[in-house]
C-alpha cells in the first residue's frame, strides 16, 4: 500500500517535472527568437522536413477520412432524410476536428520523432556538448528553428488537409452516393463559418508548438545511449499525441 | 591559468570527486590519470562549465569561473578547444563543415580565409583526402583526427582532450599523440590530457597529476611521478609496464577498493 503511494507521488512529481522543463524550453525558445544570429538555412531546412516532406502522408490521411466521413455522415443523415446536409457536416468535421488533429498527429509520428530520435543521438554522441563548448547555444541552434519550423508548418498542412478531406468528402458523396453536387456545394458554403476554419488553424498552431517543444524536450534530455534514444522517441510520439488529443478537448471547449 | 580547488561532485549518492586540488601550468602538456570511471572525464567537464560542481572553485586567469553568466561563459569558451572522446563530430555535415563551422559561427573570416584555414588544419592532421565525407564514413582514428582539427580551427589557448588514444590501435595511438604533442608545441597550447595509459603519458606528459578515488594523489612532472612514493600511483605505473596478470589485478582492486 505503502509502495503504491510511492509510486503515485514519483508518478505526480515526474510529470510536474517534465512538464515544468517544456514550459521552460518553450519560454526559452521564445526568448532566443530574436537573438541574433538568425538560423535561417536551418529554419528552412526544418520548414522543408515538417512541411514538404509530411505532405504525402498528410494528403492520404486526410483524403480518406473525408472519404470515411462521408459514408458514415451518410448512413446517418439518410436516417431521417437529411442527406442534403452531407456538404456541411464533411466540411465541418474536416475544418474544426479532423484537419488540426490528424494533421498534427501525422507530423508527430514523422517529425516529432524525428526531432526526439536527432536531437536525442546529438545528446548521447556529445554532439550537444560540443556545441555548447564552441561557445552556441543548442537552444538556439537546435530548438528555435525546429519549433517555428512547426508552428508555420502545421497550419498550412492542415489548410491542405482541409481542402483535401472534403475533396475526398465530396468525391465518396457525389459520385459513388449520389447528392445532387449543388446541394453538397450550397449546404458547405451555408454552414461553414470564418470562425470555424480559424480555430481548426488556432489548433493546429498550438499542436504545431506542442509536437515540436515536446519531441525537443524529450531528445534533448535523452540518456543512455541508443536505448535511451529510442525511449525518447518513443515517449515524444507518446506524449505529443496524447497532449494534442487533451488539448484540442479543452481548447474546443473553452474557446470555440 | 587553470587552477581547480578543492571540487566536490557527486552524481545521486555517487561521489564522484572529493576534494580536488590541481594546478594546470600554461603553455604545458599536463595528463590527468587514472582507472577508469574516477572522474577524469567529469573533472574536464568542469573546466570548461559543461558540468557545475557542488562545491569548489575553477579558476582561470585569476577568476572563479564557476559563477559565470551564460554570457561570460561564451566568451572564455572561444579561447577553448575540446576534443571529446567520441570525436563527437556533427553527423550532418562532412569533415570539412565540421572544421569550418566554429570559423562560421564566431569569425568574420571570408568564404576564402575560412577555406583556407580549414585546408591548413585538414592538412595539419592528414585528412585533406576525407575532407567531404561525412562523420559515419570515417574509421575512429580519423574521426578523432578530424575532431582535432575542429578543436584547433579557432586556434585556441587551451585544448582539452578526453581520452584521445582511448579505443585506437597502439599505432594510431602514437601516431595521435604525436600529433597532439606537435600541435601543442607548434602553437605554444595549454593541453590538458585525459587519460589512462601510462607509457604514452611518460613519454609526451611535461607534468601529469594521479586522480585516484576523487583525489588527486600525485602530480609533478614524469620523473617525480615515477619516484612516487603513494601505494596507489606505484602499483599503478607498475601493472602498466609489467601487463597484466589477473592475479594482481584483482590485488590492485581489492587494495584500492574499486
Amino acid at each position: 500500500m505503502l509502495s503504491f503511494i510511492q509510486y503515485l507521488g514519483r508518478l505526480g512529481v515526474n510529470f510536474v517535472a517534465e512538464a515544468g522543463g517544456m514550459a521552460l524550453l518553450f519560454l526559452t525558445s521564445l526568448a532566443y527568437t530574436f537573438r541574433p544570429p538568425y538560423r535561417v538555412r536551418l529554419f528552412f531546412k526544418q520548414m522543408e522536413f515538417v512541411g514538404v516532406n509530411s505532405l504525402l502522408v498528410v494528403i492520404l490521411t486526410a483524403l480518406f477520412s473525408g472519404m470515411v466521413i462521408a459514408f458514415q455522415s451518410y448512413r446517418a443523415l439518410s436516417k431521417f432524410g437529411g442527406e442534403s446536409l452531407l456538404g456541411g457536416l464533411v466540411a465541418l468535421s474536416m475544418v474544426r476536428e479532423l484537419g488540426p488533429v490528424l494533421t498534427s498527429l501525422m507530423v508527430t509520428a514523422r517529425a516529432g520523432s524525428a526531432m526526439a530520435a536527432e536531437l536525442g543521438t546529438m545528446r548521447v554522441t556529445e554532439q550537444i556538448d560540443a556545441l555548447e563548448v564552441m561557445a552556441i547555444n543548442p537552444v538556439h541552434y537546435l530548438v528555435v528553428p525546429r519549433l517555428w519550423a512547426a508552428v508555420l508548418m502545421v497550419p498550412l498542412l492542415t489548410v491542405i488537409a482541409d481542402v483535401v478531406g472534403i475533396g475526398g468528402g465530396y468525391l465518396v458523396g457525389v459520385l459513388l452516393l449520389k447528392v445532387d453536387a449543388g446541394i453538397f456545394i450550397k449546404k458547405m458554403q451555408d454552414m461553414v463559418e470564418w470562425i470555424d476554419i480559424s480555430s481548426g488553424l488556432y489548433k493546429a498552431l498550438v499542436f504545431g508548438a506542442l509536437l515540436s517543444i515536446i519531441g525537443c524536450y524529450k531528445g534533448y534530455n535523452a540518456t543512455g545511449g541508443a536505448e535511451g534514444v529510442g525511449r525518447a522517441t518513443t515517449e515524444a510520439v507518446v506524449i505529443a499525441s496524447v497532449s494534442i488529443l487533451v488539448g484540442d478537448y479543452i481548447m474546443t471547449s473553452l474557446l470555440f | 591559468m587553470v587552477e581547480l580547488q578543492e571540487l566536490y561532485k557527486s552524481f545521486g549518492e555517487h561521489e564522484v570527486l572529493r576534494g580536488v586540488n590541481l594546478r594546470i601550468p600554461r603553455g604545458k602538456l599536463t595528463f590527468i590519470m587514472g582507472q577508469s570511471g574516477t572522474g577524469k572525464s567529469v573533472l574536464l567537464k568542469h573546466i570548461i562549465g559543461l558540468l557545475k560542481p557542488d562545491r569548489g572553485k575553477v579558476i582561470i586567469d585569476g577568476q572563479d569561473v564557476t559563477r559565470f553568466s551564460e554570457k561570460e561563459w561564451q566568451r572564455l569558451r572561444r579561447r577553448f578547444g575540446y576534443l571529446f572522446q567520441e570525436g563527437a563530430l556533427f553527423d550532418s555535415m562532412t569533415v570539412a563543415e565540421n572544421v569550418a563551422f566554429p570559423l562560421w559561427e564566431h569569425t568574420r573570416l571570408s568564404f576564402s580565409e575560412i577555406e583556407k584555414r580549414v585546408q591548413e588544419k585538414l592538412a595539419v592532421v592528414g585528412l585533406l583526402e576525407a575532407r567531404d565525407k561525412y562523420p559515419s564514413e570515417l574509421s575512429g582514428g580519423m574521426k578523432k583526427r578530424a575532431a582535432l582539427a575542429r578543436a584547433l580551427a579557432l586556434e585556441p589557448e587551451i585544448i582539452l582532450f578526453d581520452e584521445p588514444t582511448t579505443g585506437l590501435d597502439p599505432l594510431l595511438q602514437v601516431s595521435i599523440m604525436k600529433l597532439i604533442r606537435d600541435t601543442q608545441r607548434q602553437y605554444g597550447l595549454t593541453g590538458v590530457v585525459v587519460s589512462h595509459d601510462v607509457p604514452i603519458a611518460m613519454r609526451a606528459a611535461d607534468y601529469i597529476a594521479i586522480l585516484h578515488q576523487g583525489k588527486v594523489v600525485a602530480q609533478g612532472t614524469p620523473e617525480e611521478i615515477r619516484k612516487s612514493e603513494h601505494p596507489f600511483v606505484q602499483e599503478f605505473l607498475r601493472s602498466a609496464f609489467e601487463g597484466c596478470h589477473p592475479e594482481e589485478v584483482q590485488n590492485v582492486q581489492e587494495k584500492h577498493g574499486n
